[in-house]
Parts: C-alpha cells; structure tokens; sequence
C-alpha cells in the first residue's frame, strides 16, 4: 500500500477509448512498447508513437513484424525489468496465443489492451467479445470497461496490480471495439506528478530479471519431477486469489487518488432489492441499465451485475449478488462453439436448481442492441418465469430481422 | 515464501554439475591420457563438450570420470595420439 | 587474434557445468564453450526450443552459469530485442545473445528473425546449424543439405539448402559470418570482431551432430574440419561493408585443394545412400556457392 493518497489534480478531456489507453499508457511511464497495427486497436499505438516522437512519453517503441513479434518483445522487456505494454485484438491476439501463455506462467508483469472484435471469416472489424474471452485460460487477469473514463483507469491500475509482488500475473483490459476505441467520451485525468507518486516505476528485481551481470538464473527448463509443474499451476491459482484482495486494494487507493471509486470486480446497478438479475461485461453493460431503469418503471424488481473483472473469476461476488434472486439472465456477445455463451456457461454453475436462468446471445458479428431491445428480452424472461416458475434456457439466440 | 521465492527451483534453475544427471555412467569406453605422449597441447580441453577435462596451470590435462561420457572427440582430435579410449569395464 | 596461450586463463573455468544432458560428442556445448570464452562468460542468452533447451538438464539445477531465458521456438529475436531494449535503458552495455538452432532461426521463427534483424537490434545472434531438427529427432529442416536422410527425408532431401547467412546479409546489418566449430580461434576472433560493432550480429555456426548425421561419436570436430577442407563449409565474414574469406577457407578457394567431398560424406551415415552422379552434382553446388562468395568478396570489397 502507498502511504498517504490524496486526491489528484485532474483535467477533464473528450477523447475516443484508444487514445484514453494511450494516455494512461504515458502517465504510467511505461519504458517499452510494441505492438502490430489492427482494427480497432491502431490508435492506440499511433498515439503512443506519436508521444514518444514529441517527447511527452520517454520510451522505446519498438515496430514489429506481427502480432506474435509484439507480445514476444514486450515479454522480454518484462523480463529484462521493464514496464512494458501492447495492445492487439481479436486476429492479432490469437496470432499470440501461444506467447500469452508463456508470458503468464513466466511471472512477468505485463499489461495489454485488447480491443474486442469479431473473428472471422467472414472479415468483419466490428464488435464482439469472443477474442478476450478466448484467452481466459492463459494466466491473464481480464477486466473490460464499460466507458472511455474506465478504459483508462483500468489501464491504468493494471500496471500497479500486475506489478504487486503478490500477483505477477499478466492483465489484459478489454474495450469494445469502435463502440468505445473510436467513440469520444469526457474523461477526467489526473497529473502525472499525482499518478507518479501513486505508482511508482517499476522494481526490475521482482520477480527476477534476465540481464547481463546479473544472477545468473535459468528461466524454464524442464522440471525434475512434473509435480514441479503442478506446484507451479497452483502457484498461479494461488497469485490469482490473491490477486483478488489486490484488485480491491488497488481500486481503494484509486478512488482516493481520483474520487472514481469503482466495485473492485463486479458493480451491481439496483441490486440490493432485485429479485431478477441481469448479468453482462462491457460497453453494452450501459445500454442494458438503460433498460433496466425503463424496467424499473414498469414495476420489475430488476438489477443489473456487472463483470469488470473475468479473471481471477469473481466467484464471491457473483454468488453473493443473485443469493435470493428469482431468475438470472446473463448476456454474451460472445459464442463458445457448441455450447452457448461463455459468461453464461461460467455462471450457470452457481445457479441453484429453483433459480430460472436464460443465457442470451446477442449482438454477435457486432449489431447493436438498443436498450429497448435489452427490455423487451428481459421482460420476456421475467414474465415467462413468473407464468411458469422456473426456466433454464442455456442459449436464447437473440438474432433481429434484417431489412431488406 | 513470498510468490518470488517459491518460483526458486521450479521455475528458475541455478547452475550445478549434474543437472542432466550422473552422466559418467553414460560411458562405453573411457579416455585415458598417455602422459608421456601428452604435449600439453590443451586441445582435448578445447573440445571436450562436457567441459570435464581440466588444462591446469602447468597445462597437464586432467579428466573428471564423473561426468564423461566418453564421446571420444578428445581421442580424435589429440595430435599426437596421447588418448586412448578403454572399454569400460575391461582390466 | 586469440591464441591458446590466452584461453589457457579458461584452462579449469567451467562455462557450462559438466553432466548436461547432451548426447556424447554434441557439438552445441562445444560451440557455447567457445562463444563464452569469446565474451569472458559474460552475457545473457535467449534460448528457443531446441536441443539447448534439454541439454541444461532439469529444474531446480542449469548446465548454464549465464542469465538464460528459455522461450517458445518462432519468439526468440524478438524476446531478445524486447530484453536489450529494457537493459540498454538501465545503461546495462552486456551482450544480450540468442542461441538458436536452424529450426528456430530458418523455419519457424524466420519473421522474427528478419524482424529483429531490420531493426538492426544490438543483439548477437548466433545460429547452431546441426542441420535439421535435431531435438524432435532428426526431421529435415530448411538447412538440411540437399539429398541428406533425415526422417522425414528418408530417401534423401530434395531442397537445397537456405542460406540464412546471406539472407542476413540482405537485411543489410552490420556484421554476418560463417563459423565452424573446429575453428574455435576463427570463431571467438569473429566473436570478439562482432562485438565491436552495435546493431544485429549474425553468426552461422557450423555444429556437426553425430546422432543426426548418423555419425561416430567421435567425429564432431573431424567433420567440421572435413566440412571446411572439401570446401562444403565457406568460412567468410561480412564487416560493415567488407566481406573477406576467413583464413581457414582461403586455401579451398582453388577446387584443387579442396579434399574429396567424399572423405566428408563417407564418414557420415545420412549420406550412405548417396550415387556418384549425386555427390558429382553435390560438388557443382559447392562450386556455384564458391562463385557466389567470392563474387561478393569482389562487391564489397
């Protein structure tokens, strides 16, 4: 914990979600980034270029041949001591995949942002979440934001929670594609000198570094007995726990640096007397409390939980929150080929057997879902388990018609 | 521990002789330096690729039987033919 | 010039710790041996999948005493440049060295490699060639030689062999060399000379595999020095706009002087099946690549 936090001065910018990541990227005094062009990641890296060429931002920039290249080269910063950054999404970060999981079981701190989109063919640069949740797996922590303001601060505290010697573990933040990369939003920022003593520069030592004269260690060869490779995996899901305490401690600190208190990793809208509960991550999270709010009007004791952070997977929360709700109606923009939603195939564990549950999928290939439509789901939902007592409806393919 | 010291040992080595094992026992035959051969040339060193031959100070050879495998380059490459490989296990 | 009255200071030094787990008369321990006594066993190495990740031995212990960082095959140089770039920042000036094989460098991790080297990276980069993927069990691989068995070229393989060397040369960096084993003062010289000069550094170093090329145990050394007697091997060095043929390989630049190509091959088992009319048409590649050599010697002179 750092000492004493103040709040921090700050000066209010409209800037689209990428350039918001860029800019916590420069406030976070990040010493090595690269990172392969794709839609809609590219203004996050120009950005960053564009920083480094004026100066605001002392680092190494490094122009890589490919995705793969990218990760590659920032995980060798980390591992060489650097606080080190990139950014990809949905083709690029599967070009990587196979360096994710390298990366997060090397222990090595690092930070990425993805911004989501869909994977094709056929090619399409729209939203989707698929990508991210493709890599929940690996060893990276995963949050995703729901607005510009929070794609920055989650860029931003990422770097302090990968860093905390109780975690190193890699955090990937995701941002909806052009609906958050590309839209402008009012955000407020603080200064560097206010961030600067909240986050320190980076300790190259922990947990090890590979450089010239240092000790010389050995980083990854073959285990003597593969138990050593279990301890190893439990290790990790040891950080990953820990990571949990962490993440709070670190949004803690935060809403004092900054007066922005967010729930650590989840937020529940108007769930303290719902008896439904809708469950969603991202941008979209906001479109769905507008229905919620419309909901609320009608008379639906309705509430919206929303994931800000996937891994470590917020189990506590999650169960604590739809404790002695009636139904529960999770939305994916995502789709785990032959099975259904990713979050709703996560949650339908803990849903007790009397507990109606509809998993949703809706705005794949990246089509918007207005709040209205949200309402007229969930009402559906609400209304058919009050007819019927409880449903279980695993995948509810929301698919609108298309003009023309 | 701290997540830093329990990756010691497991995810981080440190070097030891041996980490591939006892590797002496690998051998079929095993060299034998002729000293009266011996010019001191300090090539067998050069080579060796276990790094088990030692060029001392007065540049005699001195080969460790822990970890000889006995590849036999030592042998090959000796100018004056001061190597000789033994079967193993013959008097 | 290292002589061996100098590396006699090395005479007890253990670079790498005896007992790795290399098979007898692994030529890659002895090329390491020399590159550290070229860098006065002071560097960092990239290490991707390969033999060298196996010949260390096993965790909690390290065949290794210099910092090593082990990673996936195709990632190497790039991990490299992020390393270099992170301890250059700290005013950290040491060598920051890849290890790689031929499979890592001239297959699967070849964007990577051009990557690396058209940043002009400040890393040393030093191909082990053993000629085809030795650590998965002797599979062809880009720089297999043409008509050599491997086990998936079992009845001899049908591509020649890339030449990554020249490839770098293309990329136009500072320093790129070839190097044999059997040569060590060529090679730590080449070393030394390397590291007088910033940007990406390129070694090709020559590593005769006895299991792969169904070989004596003993005959690591002797077929490198065969490789280079008969001409098949080319000892040449590029210098920031110099390239010269190295002193061992000036002599074989007269086909008269080359030995037999078949005293190389005969010692070899992967070349056992091989006809007069193969090793005839094997001895006008080795000649064609003598011309191409020399021609460049002419160009950047």
């Amino acid at each position: 914990m750092t000492g004493q936090i103040s709040l921090a001065k700050q000066v209010k910018k409209v800037l689209v979600g990428d350039h918001a990541v860029a800019e916590a990227v420069k406030l976070a005094r990040v010493n090595v980034i690269s990172a392969y062009p794709i839609t809609p990641q590219t203004l996050i890296v120009e950005r960053i270029s564009e920083m480094i060429e004026r100066g605001e931002l002392k680092a190494d920039y490094i122009r890589v041949e490919s995705e793969f290249a990218a990760l590659a080269t920032v995980y060798g910063a980390a591992a060489g001591g650097a606080r080190a950054f990139t950014a990809t999404s949905s083709h690029g970060l599967f070009y990587m995949y196979e360096m994710l999981w390298w990366a997060a079981a090397s222990r090595v701190p690092l930070v990425m942002a993805v911004v989501t989109r869909v994977l094709g063919p056929p090619w399409n640069i729209h939203d989707e979440h698929s990508d991210l949740l493709a890599i929940r797996d690996s060893g990276w922590i995963i949050g995703m934001a729901q607005n510009v303001q929070e794609a920055f601060d989650m860029t931003l505290t990422a770097f302090k929670i990968s860093e905390d010697e109780k975690v190193l573990l890699p955090v990937a933040i995701g941002l909806d594609g052009f609906i958050l990369s590309h839209t402008a939003e009012p955000l407020d920022i603080p200064s560097q000198e206010d961030v600067g003593s909240w986050l320190p520069p980076r300790n190259p030592r922990i947990p090890y570094t590979i450089e010239p004269g240092g000790e010389p260690i050995t980083m990854g060869n073959l285990p003597k007995n593969d138990v050593y490779h279990a301890l190893l995996k439990k290790y990790m899901d040891e950080s990953m726990e820990n990571a949990k305490k962490v993440i709070a401690e670190v949004y803690d600190e935060y809403g004092k640096l900054t007066g922005r208190n967010y729930g650590p990793l989840t937020e529940c809208y108007r769930c303290s007397d719902a008896k439904y509960i809708a469950v969603s991550m991202g941008a979209w999270s906001g479109d769905i409390m507008g229905a919620i709010e419309r909901l609320r009007d009608e008379g639906y004791p309705v509430g919206l939980l929303r994931i800000r952070y996937l891994r470590p997977f917020p189990e506590e929360d999650i169960t604590a929150w739809i404790n002695g709700a009636k139904g529960v109606i999770v939305f994916d923009r995502d789709y785990s080929a032959g099975l259904g939603g990713v979050l709703a195939s996560e949650i339908s564990g803990f849903i007790p057997s009397n507990v109606s549950f509809e998993g949703v999928l809706a705005g794949l290939g990246g089509f918007d879902v207005s709040p209205d439509e949200f309402r007229g789901i969930i009402k559906e939902f609400i209304d058919k388990t009050e007819r019927e007592g409880p449903i279980k409806i695993r995948k509810y393919w929301y698919i609108p018609k298309v003009e023309g | 521990m701290s997540v830093a010291e329990k990756l010691r040992g497991l995810l981080l080595s440190t070097p030891a002789a041996g980490a591939g094992g006892r590797t002496g026992t690998w051998r079929v035959y095993r060299p034998v330096v002729n000293y009266s051969k011996c010019t001191k040339c300090g090539l067998c060193w050069l080579y060796c690729p276990e790094n088990v031959i030692d060029w001392l100070e007065d540049k005699n050879v001195r080969i460790n039987y822990d970890y000889c495998k006995g590849c036999g380059i030592c042998a090959d490459v000796c100018p004056v033919k001061a190597i000789d490989m033994v079967r193993e296990g013959v008097v | 010039m290292v002589t061996m009255t100098e590396l006699h200071k090395y005479g007890t030094r253990k670079f790498i710790m005896p007992g790795t787990a290399a098979c007898p008369g692994c030529p890659l321990q002895v090329g390491m041996r020399q590159l550290a006594m070229a860098l006065d066993g002071k560097f960092v190495m990239v290490i991707p999948a390969g033999c060298s990740s196996i010949i260390p031995g096993t965790a909690p212990y390290t065949t290794y005493t210099v910092p090593v960082l082990h990673v996936p095959f195709a990632s190497s140089p790039a991990v490299a440049s992020g390393i270099v770039r992170a301890v250059r920042q700290r005013g950290n000036e040491g060598p920051v060295v890849v290890w790689a094989g031929d499979g890592a460098t001239a297959d699967i991790g070849f964007a990577t490699l051009s990557g690396a080297a058209y940043r002009n990276e400040d890393i040393l980069y030093i191909m082990a060639d053993n000629e085809a993927y030795m650590n998965t069990g002797i599979q062809a691989s880009g720089t297999t030689p043409w008509m050599a068995w491997t086990t998936t070229s079992p009845r001899g393989k049908t591509e020649d062999k890339k030449d990554v060397a020249l490839i770098m040369l293309m990329h136009k960096v500072p320093y790129v060399a070839t190097a044999s084993i059997a040569y060590p003062m060529d090679f730590i010289d080449k070393v030394r000379r390397a590291m007088q000069v910033k940007g990406f550094r390129f070694i090709h170093l020559h590593a005769p595999c006895p299991p792969g090329w169904k070989m004596d145990d003993a005959y690591t050394i002797r077929a490198a020095r065969l490789a280079v007697e008969t001409g098949a091997w080319i000892l040449w060095e590029y210098n920031q706009g110099k390239l010269t043929i190295s002193p061992p390989s000036i002599p074989f630049k007269d086909r008269a002087r080359r030995k037999p190509l078949e005293e190389y091959l005969k010692i070899q088992g992967r070349f056992a099946h091989l006809k007069p009319e193969d090793i005839k048409l094997m001895e006008e590649k080795i000649d064609r690549q003598w011309d191409l050599i020399l021609k460049l010697a002419e160009i950047y002179k």
